[in-house]
């Protein structure tokens, strides 16, 4: 498949999923709105793991900073959807230009541990500061937010419209920045730093700039998803989030960004599907990567692409 | 002719994730009553969430899955023990499944995050484990029963207890850092104050802590005894670091009801014995309801029977309770939860259970201590304190006006 029909077929499924949406009941259509919000998450990931080659642990905390930002300023603070959505990307993008700084300088395993200390930095944080974030309880209440449109947001249909615009224009930004020059040399860095240095690019500014970027779309996620759940906690924050938007990634296809999506998708389904029938599903989703791995180790959208890129 | 295959391949698979998602006819009448019931099946709290879905087939089983004059069906889902993964789940059982009671459900974050969404579904629920005491306190659902307990609930008596029938008047506290120890230790240190007695030092840790050496090192050795607050697995390793430190004996060891929990006290030794903790309930308790329940639960599940097996027992009593006084008209929503708010039995394993207006039970406490009889350890009952409320002797609404118990309140005076 070629760039331009990886684009259509997303495309495609996204105004599937739109045309089918009216036609389901509201827990499917809750399920899909989660797909759509951990998409966004999964694609921010990407960036950094498919397209500039730095696997991140730590991915949780740029997510759960935006979602603790829309659950303190829209029960304390009753604010509305604007300032939270601009406070949560603002805050995780902040908190990645931070991070950024300190893990940007390391590579390879060495990278994956700093990242993931500075996530379970934040997931402390989350954890300990009980006046800000109300500790392990976690803050219920959030609200749907009022657009001052006249669908009710509250609902599921219009809420998964909602979120599902939310991953299409995410999706949209982040494929033109990786087709972009910047985003050329990103995988430059990914193939060859050495080279890209003695070619004189800023090997580490552009790293650094991907590492913000891919931190503040997590952000995006993030308030889409304290939104969602109506609720923000420290299990948002935990590694094992992290963990699960890294092998959404790997399932998907790293360096596609519409398998990323799709492997999102893939495992909230089965998550929810098959636990139904099952409490062995974790075997079941074991068996699922343990199979990308030996059969498709480029993830479901890499094993479609033919020959080495 | 690949590309073809590929592109069934896509087709098929796609067909495959759509198909489940079709809406599912509606129900005919007559048809059973649901009940979802929502427990970690899969994680580190999986042991927890067995015994919960014992205690509530147990019940079911005594009673022929019947109940005013309709069949009942329990669907039950994992909650993994997260939040986020529990509100799906309780979508589905109530979106989809269309159950008429959801239930269950173990740690405090599930408790408060499921509370929002139970108001807006309407749909009647019940707590028979969380037990946060904002959920019937500051925060009330109005939709949600607790036929469980609220964490602070044993301690406010069980520090006047100890006030009155023994010297001791300088204790240590030492628990888990998080909402359940604050609650835990703030109840016990409120009451034991205002009557006289001194917390003299509070010592916090954190959950996943693999040695107690240093935190039993820092124990004030002349204090006259020790609070201790744990659950699962870090109850085992604390009482066995308790002895090696020498301080089994030395120091009388108190503690919130986890902590000797029967889901933990079989794998004890005798670091356990003496050991005086709280709760409503004990493995041990004399009354014939809990003689048979515990003896049956040990018969199904191969093991005693635990406040949690318990819990969910007598809290799918409760629902039934109330399905029969609506004549099994559960799809009538008001009329259940009005009819669940309103249950009162006499005779549950636990003792006579009742009501208040913020929806929390109004039970007895007991005292246990821990002691070997026939070969194994037991929560004996040394004290019965009953009709206990969450709000103990306050008025609920002066209550209210404290803060919640935190890491910080009651602040340490005598620290």
């Amino acid at each position: 498949m070629t760039r331009g029909r990886v684009v259509l077929a997303g495309a495609g499924v996204a105004a599937l999923a739109a045309a089918i949406a009216p036609a389901l009941s509201a827990y499917p259509l809750t399920l899909l709105t989660q797909a759509a919000i951990v998409a966004i998450l999964a694609m921010s990931l990407d960036v950094l793991l498919g397209y500039t080659g730095l696997p991140s642990l730590g991915h949780a905390a740029y997510f759960g900073v935006a979602a603790y930002a829309v659950g303190i300023l829209s029960t304390d603070y009753r604010r509305g959807f604007l300032v939270c959505l601009v406070a949560g990307v603002v805050l995780a993008a902040l908190t990645a230009a931070l991070f950024g700084l300190l893990a940007i300088r390391a590579s390879g395993t060495y990278f994956l541990m700093i990242t993931l200390a500075l996530g379970m930095v934040v997931w402390g944080l989350a954890f300990r500061w009980v006046s800000m974030t109300k500790g392990d309880n976690g803050i219920a209440g959030v609200p749907r937010p009022e657009l001052g449109l006249p669908w009710n947001l509250g609902a599921p249909l219009p809420f998964f419209y909602f979120a599902l615009a939310a991953a299409v224009v995410a999706w949209a930004l982040l494929g033109l920045l990786v087709r972009s020059p910047f985003g050329m040399s990103l995988l430059g860095i990914r193939e060859s730093e050495s080279r890209m240095r003695a070619l004189g690019y800023n090997v580490w500014l552009h790293k650094y700039l991907a590492f913000v970027i891919s931190g503040t779309f997590a952000g995006f996620a993030g308030v889409f998803w304290a939104y969602y759940n109506g609720f923000v906690s420290p299990v948002d924050v935990q590694l094992v989030t992290s963990v699960e938007t890294l092998l959404m990634v790997a399932l998907g296809g790293p360096g596609t960004l519409a398998g990323p999506a799709l492997g999102a998708a893939v495992i909230v389904f089965l998550k929810n599907f098959v636990s139904v029938y099952t409490k062995r599903w974790l075997l079941i989703l074991g068996a699922v990567y343990i199979g990308v791995i030996l059969f498709a180790p480029r993830g479901v959208l890499g094993a479609f692409r033919r020959g080495p890129r | 002719m690949r590309r073809l295959g590929v592109r069934v391949l896509t087709a098929v698979a796609l067909a495959a994730f759509i198909l489940p998602l079709a809406p599912v006819g509606t129900v005919a009448q007559g048809a059973p009553i649901k009940i979802g019931f929502l427990a970690p099946l899969t994680g580190p709290f999986a042991q927890i969430g067995k015994d919960m879905v014992n205690g509530t087939e147990l019940f079911l089983d005594e009673i022929g899955r019947q109940a005013g004059g309709r069949k009942l069906e329990l669907i039950v889902e994992d909650t993994e023990g997260n939040p986020a993964t529990a509100l799906n789940k309780s979508r589905k059982l109530v979106e989809q499944d269309k159950v008429h009671v959801l239930t269950g459900g173990l740690l405090a974050n599930v408790g408060y995050a499921l509370a929002p969404f139970i108001d807006s579904a309407q749909v009647p629920a019940t707590y028979p484990v969380m037990a946060a005491d904002d959920l019937t306190q500051r925060k009330p659902a109005k939709w949600i029963v607790r036929t469980g307990w609220a964490t602070s609930q044993p301690m406010h008596p069980f520090a006047d207890w100890v006030i009155k029938n023994t010297k001791h008047r300088k204790i240590v506290t030492i628990g888990m850092d998080y909402a359940f120890g604050y609650e835990t230790v703030g109840g016990f240190q409120r009451v034991f104050e205002e009557n006289g007695g001194q917390i003299v030092q509070k010592i916090w840790t954190p959950l996943n802590t693999n040695d107690f050496a240093p935190f039993l090192a820092q124990i004030k050795r002349d204090a006259d005894g020790v609070l201790a607050l744990f659950v699962g697995r870090l109850a085992l390793q604390f009482m066995k670091q308790y002895q090696e430190a020498g301080l089994h004996g030395k120091l009388p060891l108190y503690g919130g009801g986890t902590t000797t929990d029967e889901s933990v006290l079989p794998q004890m030794g005798d670091e356990a014995l003496g050991t005086i903790t709280a709760l409503h309930y004990s493995q041990a308790l004399d009354n014939p309801q809990n003689a048979k329940f515990a003896k049956a639960f040990e018969a199904k599940a191969g093991k005693i029977s635990s406040y949690y097996s318990e819990a969910t027992y007598t809290n799918m009593r409760w629902i039934t309770e109330a399905i029969k006084a609506v004549g099994g008209k559960v799809e009538d929503k008001g009329a259940l939860l009005a009819a669940l708010r309103k249950v009162e039995i006499k005779d549950t394993a636990r003792g006579p259970l009742s009501i208040d207006a913020f929806g929390n039970p109004v039970q007895n406490i007991y005292v246990r201590k821990v002691e070997r009889v026939g070969g194994r350890l037991q929560n004996s009952v040394i004290a019965t304190i009953p009709a206990v409320s969450q709000f103990y002797k306050y008025k609920p609404e002066e209550y209210m006006k404290q803060p919640l118990y935190s890491r910080d309140y009651p602040p340490c005076k005598s620290c």
